[in-house]
């Protein structure tokens, strides 16, 4: 399969153009040293994110969850956060936010559009990672807060102490894969005008005409995203065999 | 046996339209040790429940020391410090070691310091025959183990009144013993402590009081002699018929 299609585009008829704009090695050697180095802003911006994101999308399940009626209020505005950034594309939200934002010239507020690229990220994925994190808090079962309860312990310390390290243990394969999905749209950013990997190809293809820069740019988000990906898997597969191994004893 | 540890009055629950307590009067002297038998299904692990609160109730009164627990406004999380719960499925903490599982309520409900909380565990480790156990995590245990180890718990956090939900019913018959040995020992000590169990011989020899709740109703009361011995109600009769039949008494 793969190589029908591979000898179907080295026999087509542009194959030849194409090969000279998008794989030209003389291009690649030259733009891949200032792709590489833009990229560690990706890597920066993507671990300010994540820090944020680990922090604010569990603060806003633990919302989601609270009880009793007095607390309606506070579950409905989570509520309402989630489906507005899961609803929105990532791409609007940096726009709005982007260009927005220091628009209003309002006093104190930074208006550099990397700090308001990051804000944008990093309210877009913690509503997507606190429902991972809302599913693994539903998914410990009730006896264990039950149990904490029955210890006097208050519904904060049952959670704090008991559901959420249990829940965290089990969300972390697809917390990571929420974080490959961010560790992509860090690139993102560059519409705003910051200087990431992307918007440095966009140069360099600017420069010389040669799309080049862009393959040299998608082998450098590959190298890390692949990697992350097998570390995902390799946590999930040991959950399993320790799973069976729990069931066995 | 004197003073009043636990009055329980007209006490009704029901789960949607199923009725499952309708009025239940209960009241344990301190020291003394409550059995509640009957089939499963006839009220008593909901029964026990509601006196640690875990369910809220109907209507009725549940009175622990005095204090009236279901008033309204009442500080749930000190009240349930006092009143410890053994559960059938043990609930024990899977991601702490039996030491933290042990210290955590006297810590964070309570307030103990460290080195004291876990002096205390160890004292109870000791005295229950697991202190070679205190570093281990409760899927290294047996079933035995783990319910032993539970029953410390509870009592790390010295209540006034143990509670004891079907807690062999989840083992294997040869580790039943082991857990039966512990409450035995904490009847011996005068711990008050209202049991709901299906072990009938075990019921006969620590109670001192026998209640047979059948539908939501506590149908006969008495003595162990008196109520194994000379059944009043038919229900009765028949309930413990069929145990001798299956050859649990």
């Amino acid at each position: 399969m793969v190589g029908v299609v591979a000898f179907a585009v080295v026999n087509s008829a542009g194959w030849e153009d194409v090969k000279q704009s998008f794989f030209n090695r003389q291009e690649f050697d030259e733009s891949f040293p200032d792709i590489l180095s833009a990229f560690w802003l990706n890597v920066k911006i993507f671990l300010i994110a994540e820090v944020f994101i680990l922090v604010f999308a569990l603060v806003i399940a633990v919302l989601r969850g609270l009880p009793g009626p007095v607390f309606f209020p506070i579950r409905a505005l989570a509520v309402v956060y989630v489906d507005l950034f899961r609803g929105v594309p990532t791409i609007l939200v940096i726009y709005i936010l982007g260009f927005g934002v220091p628009a209003l010239a309002l006093p104190g507020v930074p208006n550099e559009p990397l700090f308001w690229g990051i804000v944008s990220l990093v309210l877009v994925y913690s509503a997507y990672v606190s429902e991972v994190y809302r599913a693994g808090i539903d998914s410990v079962h009730p006896s264990q807060a039950a149990a904490a309860r029955s210890l006097g312990l208050t519904h904060g310390q049952a959670l704090r102490f008991v559901v959420v390290p249990q829940a965290v243990r089990r969300v972390i394969p697809p917390l990571l894969n929420d974080f490959i999905g961010l560790q992509k749209d860090t690139a993102l950013v560059a519409l705003l005008g910051v200087v990431e990997a992307f918007r440095q190809s966009q140069i360099d293809v600017a420069g010389s005409f040669n799309y080049t820069p862009y393959i040299a740019t998608a082998i450098i988000f590959i190298a890390l995203t692949v990697p992350m990906a097998r570390f995902t898997d390799w946590l999930i597969a040991r959950d399993k065999r320790r799973q069976q191994a729990g069931r066995l004893a | 046996m004197s003073s009043v540890a636990l009055e329980i009055v007209d006490l009704h629950k029901s789960f949607g339209k199923l009725e499952v307590l309708r009025g239940i009067d209960l009241t344990l002297a301190e020291h003394e040790v409550v059995c509640l038998i009957g089939a499963s299904g006839s009220g008593k692990s909901t029964l026990l429940r509601c006196v640690n609160l875990l369910e809220p109730i109907d209507s009725g009164r549940i009175v622990v020391r005095g204090e009236e627990i279901t008033a309204p406004g009442v500080d749930v999380n000190a009240l349930r410090r006092g009143i410890g719960i053994v559960f059938q499925s043990f609930n024990l903490f899977p991601h702490m070691s039996v030491l933290r599982n042990i210290t955590l309520g006297p810590q964070k409900a309570l307030g103990v310091p460290a080195a004291d909380a876990n002096a205390h565990a160890d004292e109870l480790l000791a005295r229950f025959g697991l202190a070679d156990k205190r570093e281990e995590y409760p899927d290294r245990l047996s079933g035995g183990q783990q319910q032993r180890v539970a029953i410390v718990r509870a009592l790390a956090m010295q209540p006034g009144l143990l509670l004891l939900d079907e807690v062999t019913s989840a083992l294997d018959p040869e580790l039943v013993a082991e857990v039966l040995e512990v409450i035995r020992e904490l009847a011996g000590e005068g711990m008050t402590m209202l049991i709901a169990t299906h072990e009938m011989s075990f019921a006969r020899d620590v109670a001192h009081r026998v209640c047979f709740l059948d539908a939501g109703v506590i149908l006969e009361e008495g003595p162990p002699e008196q109520v194994f011995g000379a059944p009043r109600e038919p229900r009765t009769q028949q309930f413990l018929q069929r145990i001798v039949q299956a050859g649990r008494l």
